[in-house]
């Protein structure tokens, strides 16, 4: 098994779900389709949807909710 | 002659110099965050200084040119591509009809311009093509583009000619921490001096809030001088009767988080205004983004004005050596 991550295309803060009282978006050992949401970072008042850019499972979170986030920074590793 | 917007990318609206003479009835100017970046772009094409072009922010949209013309990426550094071959930014570049530009991951500064023989073609509102999002006027149907927007681009080039390009010692670089300059005042004096002096020495850290309007930042806390309120200031130390709040000013609410007041900000309020960013030092506020550091570096009128003069000079030099 390969594996591959999910990187942050902007800078600002990530969330794992849609809304404070929404499930999660995925969680670990989900398996995602390329284009899947997988989180939302939020920068500028505005939310920017996070897809997967490959298909696999969620093998982990690199980044805890709400943590700020910077342009190129590993967000979610995928086993391919 | 149109683009079509394939993926607007994250915030792209169109810009020029801005709304001019408004601010007194409380318009605030918008027009292109990093002037600079817009003003060389407008000339790598052949246009007229106030050509509408487009600016975006952290994410290049993506776009499909319906003719052949001359564009010119400017700004941030970021890859560009022209139907997936990368093009060199600060330089004029053919493009063909039904070619696509789109854009890689942003590697320094926050805003790429592109711009366009002819400008882009979108009806003036009270003097200028600028997009003021806030109250939806102006630009291309006073918003932010979508996918599946057609903009027009106008036929009134000057000299659109691929080929020319920036001497690159002219090109300005991105630090991730930016030094502007700031003419300290009107109410300065509210700050303790200690508070004004940390204010200086801190480097800011640029927090997600941070657009058109305004950029906020973290760092340090500042205290204001205790006293009693005057009439009509509300009851934050860092308030103080209203006033009009320059484009640039910095206020502290509560003592944390200083705001930068940018070009789509509002134009007056009750804030103390601690001092005011050079208005060219605006250019290098908008490359940078959240989670860069600021420094502001104090200067009294004689400077600021010296620095204002050196930039529009070298925008001058770089203009003519472009035309």
């Amino acid at each position: 098994m390969a594996s591959h991550t999910i990187t942050s295309r902007t800078p600002g803060v990530f969330y794992h779900r849609p809304s404070p009282d929404a499930d999660p978006y995925v969680t670990e050992g989900a398996s995602v389709s390329e284009g899947d949401t997988v989180g939302l970072v939020e920068v500028m008042k505005t939310f920017h949807e996070v897809k997967a850019d490959a298909a696999g499972t969620v093998s982990r979170f690199l980044v805890e909710n709400e943590d700020e986030v910077t342009i190129g920074q590993d967000l979610v590793e995928l086993e391919t | 002659m149109s683009i079509l917007v394939r993926d607007p990318g994250l915030e792209t609206t169109v810009q020029d110099t801005g709304r001019l003479g408004y601010y007194s009835i409380g318009f605030p100017p918008s027009g292109a965050l990093d002037s600079f970046a817009y003003h060389v772009g407008n000339a790598l094409v052949g246009n007229e200084p106030g050509a509408a072009a487009l600016e975006a922010v952290y994410l290049g949209p993506t776009l499909e040119f319906t003719q052949a013309t001359v564009i010119a990426v400017t700004g941030a550094d970021i890859p560009a591509f022209v139907d997936g071959a990368e093009i060199p930014l600060w330089e004029s570049v053919a493009v063909s009809a039904g070619s696509v530009l789109s854009f890689g991951q942003l590697r320094a500064g926050a805003r790429p311009y592109v711009a366009v023989a002819g400008g882009i073609d979108v009806p003036l509102y009270y003097g200028s093509r600028s997009t003021y999002t806030l109250v939806g006027i102006g630009g291309f149907q006073g918003r932010a583009l979508r996918a599946g927007d057609e903009l027009a681009i106008g036929s009134d080039a000057r000299d659109p000619r691929a080929g020319r390009r920036v001497d690159p010692d002219d090109v300005p670089v991105h630090p991730s921490t930016a030094e502007v300059h700031l003419l300290v005042g009107l109410h300065s004096y509210r700050l303790t001096e200690d508070s004004l002096a940390r204010f200086t020495d801190t480097e800011w850290k640029v927090t997600p809030d941070a657009n058109r309007v305004g950029y906020r930042f973290r760092g340090a806390e500042l205290e204001f001088v205790p006293r009693e309120q005057p009439f009509g200031a509300g009851s934050d130390p860092a308030n103080v009767t209203d006033c009009g709040y320059p484009v640039g000013s910095v206020q502290v609410p509560g003592g944390v988080e200083p705001i930068v007041l940018l070009q789509d900000a509002v134009t007056g309020g009750g804030y103390a205004t601690l001092g005011t960013v050079v208005s060219v030092d605006r250019d290098r506020l908008a490359q940078t983004k959240t989670g860069d550091k600021t420094r502001f570096v104090p200067v009294d009128l004689d400077g600021a004005l010296s620095v204002r003069r050196d930039r529009h000079a070298a925008l001058d030099r770089i203009r003519s050596a472009l035309a």
